[in-house]
């Protein structure tokens, strides 16, 4: 994920671990493009359990309300930004 | 969800079993209170004693708040806002040894001993 560049669509892993994570379960498996980086943070999934946290990267990512929400969306094309670390997302095309 | 309804690999009703209780974002929610309100003076002190004892190192935010989202949901309707924030502080502060529970226990004893109002057991402290 080092070599993330914006803009690059990326898309949120489908990942449901039981513990302490900080990506919004309504944003799994979404795709969007990163908006920018952030810097290195300490991962809050270890530091949550006393570990020491690994610094990993942050990335603002770019949703549109029309994937976050299908046809849900009241306003289908604005778009959140969400700050999600570099292990819980993969480049788009990915299978 | 209909919210889900795009996700790859994951059926709609799979994903209503697995969101954790605490992780809310897009469901439905009813009114939301906007009236303001003050804090009890016990509620300042268990906010001061989160700052004191993370900013010691014993904790982080991140660990308050897996045990906040560990204690589930029932607690979320049964206890206040600072009634959960103290069990968590002092479920993170035992983990992390800065006392055993046998020292709470002597503590808290100690306290108890002390009277039946909050003045009458502050009193007696240090």
């Amino acid at each position: 994920m080092s070599t993330l560049r914006a803009p690059v669509k990326v898309r949120v892993k489908d990942w449901f671990p039981p513990g302490h994570v900080r990506t919004p379960f309504f944003l799994r498996g979404k795709v969007g493009v990163i908006e920018r980086e952030l810097g290195p943070f300490h991962n809050p999934e270890e530091l949550a359990y006393r570990q020491k946290g690994a610094p990993r990267k942050l990335l603002r990512v770019r949703f549109e309300m029309s994937e976050i929400w299908g046809e849900d969306a009241e306003t289908p094309t604005d778009t959140l930004d969400a700050e999600i670390y570099e292990h819980w997302l993969e480049p788009a095309d990915a299978t | 969800m209909q919210a889900h309804s795009n996700s790859r690999n994951v059926t709609v009703m799979e994903h209503d079993n697995i969101r954790r209780w605490h992780d809310m974002g897009g469901q439905p929610a009813g009114q939301i209170d906007l009236d303001q309100h003050n804090f009890a003076l016990w509620e300042k002190r268990v906010d001061a004693l989160m700052v004191l004892t993370s900013g010691k190192g014993y904790f982080t935010v991140d660990g308050l708040r897996r045990v906040l989202e560990d204690m589930g949901e029932d607690t979320f309707e049964t206890m206040s806002y600072y009634e959960r924030w103290v069990q968590s502080v002092n479920q993170n502060l035992l983990e992390a040894g800065a006392y055993s529970l046998e020292e709470l226990s002597t503590k808290m004893a100690e306290v108890t001993a002390r009277g039946e109002t909050y003045g009458d057991c502050a009193a007696g402290g240090e």
